[in-house]
Formats: C-alpha cells, sequence, structure tokens
C-alpha cells in the first residue's frame, strides 16, 4: 500500500538554519531518505519553501481568482511529504515515527487512492 | 418436527452465537479481511442454521457449520459485486479449503489478532470500545449506544466509520511485534478496562454487564497469551474491583464507602482468584501499570487499608501514566497515610486541571471537611452532587454534606 506521509510544523520551533541544530535535523533527513530507499520503500518526497512562498487559486463562474498565501492559516504549515509504499498502516507508521520533524511537528498519514 | 425440538434448535444456536460469536467472527475477518461483510454473512449463517438444523438435525460442529456457510455466503456476495469484489472472493475461495476440514478446535484462534486490530491506536478511543464490544463481546449497536449514552445512529455511524477506517487506512490484522508489544498491549487493556468502568458507574444494568464482559474479554487475553504480566494485573484488578460490588450500594440504593462496606458481602472466591493472579504477575518481575492498579485495589481491600503503601503504589503509577487523576487519587492516599496538609497542597495544585472532574470535588469535599473547613467542604459538596454521575453517588454525597450541617 503507498502512503503520503505529509510533514507539518511551526517554522519558530522548528531548528533555524545555520544552528547545529539545523545541521542535525537536515542529517537526520538524508539518513531517513537513504533508509526509505535502502528498504525500498521509498516511492519519492520534496521539502517545500515556507508559506510566504505561496499562492492560491480557485476558478468560480469561470474565473481565476489568484491569492497571495496558503490555503489555511495554521500555526502548522505543509512543509514537506514523502510517499513510500509499504505493507501497512503499522510499517507506515513506523517509519513516521522516524521523521525528524516528529519529534517538534505532526506527521500525518493518508493512504494514497488506488484506482483499478 | 415438534415445536419443542425446534425451540431447542433455536436454544442450541443462540447458545453457540453467544458463546462463538467473538471466535468466528475473528475466523470470518481473518479470511475475509472486511468486517462489514464477516458481520453480515454470520448473520445470514445463523438465519440458515436455523431452518436447516431444524431439518437435518443439529451438526457435529455447529461452529464448522457457522464458518463453512459463512464464508459461502459471503463468497457469494462478494461474486455479485465489482470487478474488485470477484478478485476478492477469489483470495477468499483459497482459504475456503483450509476452513472446510478444520474442525472447531482446530481453527487457529483469531480473536487475539482480532482485538488488537480493534484497539488500533490509529481509531479513536471511544470507537475501539465500541468496536471491541461489537466484535468480541457480541453486544448489537443499540446496547452499546445505550451502555455509552449515544444515540442508536450515531453509534452505528461510529462503528462502520472504524470498520472502513481499518480497510482503507491499511490497519494490519496482527498481532504487533516485540517492538510495539508492550504500548499496543496497554492499550487493549485500556479499552477492557474502560468497558469496566463503564459498566461499575453505569451500575447494575438488565440486559448484558459491561463488568461481566470486561472480565469476559480480560479472561480471553490471559487464555490467548498466558504468562503475560500485564494481562494478569489487569484481570486481578477487574476481580478485585468486582468481588466488591454486592457491598457497594446499600439497601437504601446509596453509594457505600469502601472503609464502612459489608465485608460479608465480598465475593470471596472472585477476591482470592484476583489476589492470585496479582501475586502471579508480581513473581514475573516485569511491573507495569494494571499490576500497580491491582494492588492498590488489593491493599485498599485489606482492614485496615496499607495507606503509606498505597501512596507510594500511585507515586509509582504516576511515573507511567502522569495524569492528574492519578495525582488526585496519590494526594486522598496521602491524606488517609495521615498526612493531611501535604494532601491538601496536592489538591491545590489540581483545581484547574480537574475542575470539570466531580471525583475531584467529591475528595475535596471529603478531606476538607476532615479539616474542619466547613465553608469550603460545603461548596465542594455542591460541586460534586451537581456532577455526580449517578442518584446513588448524589444521595451518598447528600448525606455526607448533611451531617456537616447538622
Amino acid at each position: 500500500m503507498q502512503y503520503m506521509l505529509l510533514i507539518y510544523g511551526a517554522p519558530e520551533v522548528e531548528p533555524q538554519y545555520g544552528t547545529p541544530a539545523f545541521g542535525e535535523m537536515m542529517a537526520g533527513y538524508a539518513t531517513f531518505s537513504k533508509r526509505l530507499v535502502d528498504d525500498g520503500a521509498m516511492r519519492g518526497g520534496e521539502a517545500l519553501k515556507g508559506i510566504e512562498t505561496a499562492t492560491s487559486l480557485r476558478v468560480r463562474g469561470g474565473k481565476v481568482e489568484t491569492m497571495d498565501g496558503p490555503f489555511a492559516t495554521t500555526k502548522e504549515h505543509l512543509g514537506g511529504y514523502y510517499v513510500i509504499d509499504v505493507p501497512d498502516l503499522d510499517a507506515a507508521l513506523k517509519y513516521a515515527a522516524m521523521i525528524p520533524s516528529a519529534t517538534y511537528g505532526t506527521v500525518e498519514v493518508r493512504p494514497v487512492m488506488v484506482y483499478s | 418436527m415438534s415445536a419443542p425440538e425446534s425451540s431447542a434448535i433455536a436454544r442450541a444456536l443462540e447458545t453457540v452465537m453467544r458463546n462463538d460469536r467473538g471466535r468466528l467472527l475473528a475466523a470470518l475477518i481473518a479470511r475475509l479481511r472486511d468486517f462489514q461483510l464477516a458481520e453480515e454473512a454470520l448473520q445470514e449463517a445463523a438465519i440458515s442454521a436455523l431452518s436447516h438444523w431444524e431439518r437435518a438435525g443439529l451438526p457435529t460442529s455447529p461452529q464448522g457449520w457457522l464458518l463453512k456457510v459463512a464464508l459461502r455466503k459471503a463468497i457469494d456476495r462478494l461474486r455479485g459485486g465489482t470487478r474488485e469484489g470477484r478478485k476478492a472472493a477469489e483470495l477468499a475461495l483459497l482459504s475456503r479449503d483450509e476452513a472446510e476440514d478444520t474442525e472447531p478446535e482446530m481453527i487457529a484462534d483469531d480473536r487475539l489478532r482480532l482485538i488488537f486490530t480493534c484497539c488500533h491506536p490509529a481509531l479513536d478511543a471511544k470507537s475501539r470500545v465500541a468496536l471491541t464490544l461489537r466484535t468480541l463481546g457480541g453486544l448489537t449497536t443499540p446496547e452499546i449506544a445505550r451502555a455509552f449514552l449515544d444515540a442508536e445512529p450515531t453509534m452505528g455511524q461510529r462503528l462502520s466509520r472504524a470498520k472502513a477506517k481499518i480497510a482503507a487506512a491499511g490497519i494490519p490484522f496482527r498481532v504487533p511485534g516485540p517492538e510495539d508489544w508492550a504500548g499496543r498491549l496497554n492499550s487493549v487493556l485500556t479499552v477492557v478496562y474502560l468497558i469496566f468502568n463503564a459498566g461499575y458507574s453505569n451500575g447494575p444494568s438488565p440486559g448484558r454487564d459491561l463488568c461481566d464482559e470486561a472480565i469476559y474479554l480480560a479472561r480471553m487475553l490471559a487464555d490467548l497469551r498466558p504468562a503475560e504480566p500485564e494481562v494478569e494485573g489487569a484481570l486481578a484488578l477487574l476481580l478485585l474491583t468486582h468481588a466488591r460490588r454486592a457491598a457497594r450500594i446499600g439497601a437504601d440504593g446509596v453509594s457505600v464507602a469502601l472503609a464502612d462496606q459489608d465485608r460479608a458481602l465480598w465475593d470471596a472466591p472472585m477476591r482470592a482468584e484476583g489476589l492470585a493472579l496479582l501475586d502471579l504477575a508480581l513473581g514475573r518481575s516485569a511491573p507495569g501499570p494494571f499490576q500497580i492498579k491491582a494492588a492498590i485495589a488489593a491493599c485498599q481491600s485489606q482492614s485496615p487499608p496499607d495507606w503509606p503503601q498505597i501512596a507510594a503504589l500511585y507515586a509509582g503509577l504516576h511515573a507511567h501514566e502522569p495524569t492528574p487523576v492519578i495525582r488526585l487519587n496519590h494526594a486522598v492516599a496521602i491524606a488517609e497515610a495521615g498526612d493531611m496538609a501535604a494532601a491538601l497542597a496536592l489538591l491545590a495544585l489540581l483545581a484547574e486541571p480537574l475542575a470539570d472532574y466531580q471525583p475531584y470535588h467529591a475528595a475535596c469535599a471529603e478531606l476538607l471537611s476532615r479539616d474542619h473547613r466547613t465553608i469550603e467542604a460545603l461548596q465542594a459538596y455542591t460541586h460534586a452532587i451537581d456532577l455526580a454521575p449517578s442518584p446513588a453517588d448524589a444521595a451518598f454525597l447528600s448525606l455526607r454534606r448533611n451531617r456537616l450541617l447538622s
């Protein structure tokens, strides 16, 4: 089964760029990504730039409405994701717990829809 | 076919369904991987059984018969369904051979896997309780709704949502491995304990008693996983508490405090079994929260209770479960052990987190009145009576309050 691991965090509680904690976090992500690849579970994943770079859009009555900012204004933002392929939810939760941001943010685990 | 015979068959079916419903459902879910389909197929098989057994007589193995027919019914349904359904039917057919020649004692016991699935932390706490009662306890949806003061459609929706999530989110039908064992077992035992507590605070009720249901589930776990100290501890806790049920509420319908209970009314064999189980568990030298709770229950039922020991046990329990409710119990034990000042200081710290928790106000009322702080005690009694979960508790507290006024 495929799962998306959506990584949410509040920027102010995350390690700041340039600090040793930031280096540790990045090393943690590198180790985690390598582990996924080695286990044959990796199907993709990226980190996202901050919400100050986000643009939201909707089409209403044939007209495009473009807005500055993320879909919802919340304290914790979507900061990145992985897509993994594992046998069941327990396996997905085990990987989710290894994500460095899980220690200060929240990881949401969602099964990927299968059309067959 | 005569009428008495047919009712004998109906009674036999009822007995099988009452005693083995959980086992049959677990076996079906293991093969079909679909809670809803398994339940419906078993229901249909039971209906067929009634007419078939009346014609052909009771089969040698009624459980095996029900399992076989339920599987066939499920497969028929799947065949009539979508392409995806047919694919699943093929899978089910594969495991069907396994069931065909399997006598009930040979059927692998899937109930352990099922209870871990029902109590999976990816389901919300109330759904875990409801699903466990529905699938392993065999309570009906209206019975569960009544026990938890929910409207029947609400409870029905809760159950279907939980079953749908198990399928859609890929919650596995499996006993967890050693690295997850302790946490997941605690989740299962917590569900059993919540069921017991619901029965305990509802008081004796017509129909299925939730306390008995919880004890049944704990015994099932102890049978399926022998020599597991936390399971033994949980079963001991339930037995030690349940042994006092006849003395809990007086003839006048008022709750009776533990110290004032008539010990002759306690169920001595049940208490003895609880104490023996606790000894067995503690002898395995792997302490855990349920063993500590059982030890507390055991100390409380000594005459007189060993309060310093109980206070120490609560401090130990707080390390496992750092909740304000455990601190409240710790405070009460400290007071009973003689240190009223320390107890009241601890209670003051809990005023905010436990503002809506009835037992907090009841404990404050009791301790403040013993400390002759009458005005504060009266206020606390009023809060506790307003929040009382049952008329028996309200009556008990009113009596205590009135004693202060006289």
